[in-house]
């Protein structure tokens, strides 16, 4: 899933100051999850914000919606009879619903709540790291299934390099060394001779390369 | 003369130890404040972020959740996480500019009938220190 934080609330607070009626829309998608941007707290943006203004004497005026998913152009479709008379519009989605929501109204100043950070998943219950680094050309199959390109920090192919240490990375003696977890993934496997293979430089063609990427399904498209 | 300032407090108390512990302290005819209203809950556990702020904007100048003993929850861990989440909505009202000792976790047992009375009678001291809440200015007041 997409993994998001919230903006410190001076920061929300700041965009939306001259605002006196604000939409604020949550999405039930990845933030949902993530805790960071669901209906919950949602609720809860809504509800600091209200009692930050009332102590400033400014009161804001709040409407909250929680949209299936802000990625989507059907589910934002319902926004349409809120937006209506509201200053500006609070998104807690990541960066694809705050620009999904930009795009339908036009006129409507369209703000994040949120600072979308990265794909990963939870490692316990309020702790999330990033497994995926969306280069476009998976090479799980050939490093046991962990992600050298994410998870070790120069993105090496053919690993381990000269700064692992007692199974660490260099860079922090908090995260694991990637290709020391792939050699002791693929040695309990007994697929070592596998890591024997060189790798060649990576196409990075399929990663951030020539602007925006786009994903086709010519079968499920309609009209 | 302007007539002495009565907070509204909102006690959400666990049905295992602060509102048993509240039953106790009428039984044994304790005298506490009536400015503490008592909102029974299975566990003080379940208390949500936005209970405690809906309850600050409606017009309570002072909340607090009172949960079991540590290691006592009846539910385990309930007691822990109310602690937890209290502690982070108090970090929330100060970074919106409102003072967060309005709000408080306690820990008592059903046995502790006079401690109940106790925490009453600190949260409406402190809160009468306080004065109203900034959220329940009428219109007209100049403070």
């Amino acid at each position: 899933m997409i993994i998001a934080q919230q903006k410190p609330i001076q920061e929300i607070a700041e965009m939306v100051k001259d605002c006196r009626k604000v939409l604020v829309v949550g999405c039930a998608g990845c933030v949902t999850v993530c805790l960071s941007g669901g209906e919950k707290e949602t609720e809860i943006l809504a509800s600091e914000l209200r009692i930050m203004r009332q102590l400033q004497e400014n009161p804001l005026e709040t409407v909250t919606f929680v949209c299936t998913r802000q990625c989507d152009p059907e589910y934002i479709a319902m926004l349409d009879n809120l937006v209506e008379d509201v200053d500006a519009v609070i998104s807690l989605a990541c960066g694809v619903g705050v620009q999904y929501i930009a795009e339908r109204y036009p006129s409507k100043w369209v703000l994040p709540a949120q600072n979308t950070n990265f794909i990963g998943g939870s490692i316990e219950h309020g702790v999330w790291e990033e497994r995926c680094g969306m280069c476009g050309n998976c090479i799980l199959h050939l490093t046991g299934g962990i992600c050298p390109i994410i998870r070790c920090s120069k993105s090496i192919l053919n690993g381990p390099c000269g700064g692992s240490q007692y199974g660490k990375c260099e860079v922090s003696k908090d995260t694991p060394c990637a290709w020391q977890l792939i050699y002791d993934r693929m040695q309990s496997l007994g697929k070592l001779d596998k890591l024997l293979e060189l790798q060649p430089p990576k196409d990075w063609s399929t990663s951030r390369d020539g602007g925006p990427r786009k994903a086709v399904r010519e079968d499920v498209i309609i009209g | 003369m302007a007539e002495e300032f009565e907070p509204k407090i909102v006690a959400f108390c666990c049905h295992y130890c602060a509102y048993s512990a509240a039953d106790l302290a009428g039984s044994m005819r304790l005298q506490y404040p009536s400015n503490i209203r008592i909102v029974e809950m299975t566990c003080s556990g379940n208390i949500d972020h936005r209970v405690i702020l809906n309850a600050f904007e409606e017009g309570a100048d002072g909340v607090y959740v009172a949960g079991c003993m540590e290691g006592d929850c009846h539910f385990l861990k309930g007691n822990y996480r109310a602690k937890k989440r209290v502690n982070h909505v108090k970090q929330m009202l100060d970074e919106i500019g409102f003072d967060s000792r309005r709000l408080e976790f306690y820990n008592l047992s059903a046995a502790m009938g006079p401690r109940f009375a106790e925490i009453a009678n600190e949260m409406t001291q402190r809160i009468k220190e306080l004065g109203p809440s900034p959220l329940n200015k009428k219109e007209g007041d100049t403070k």
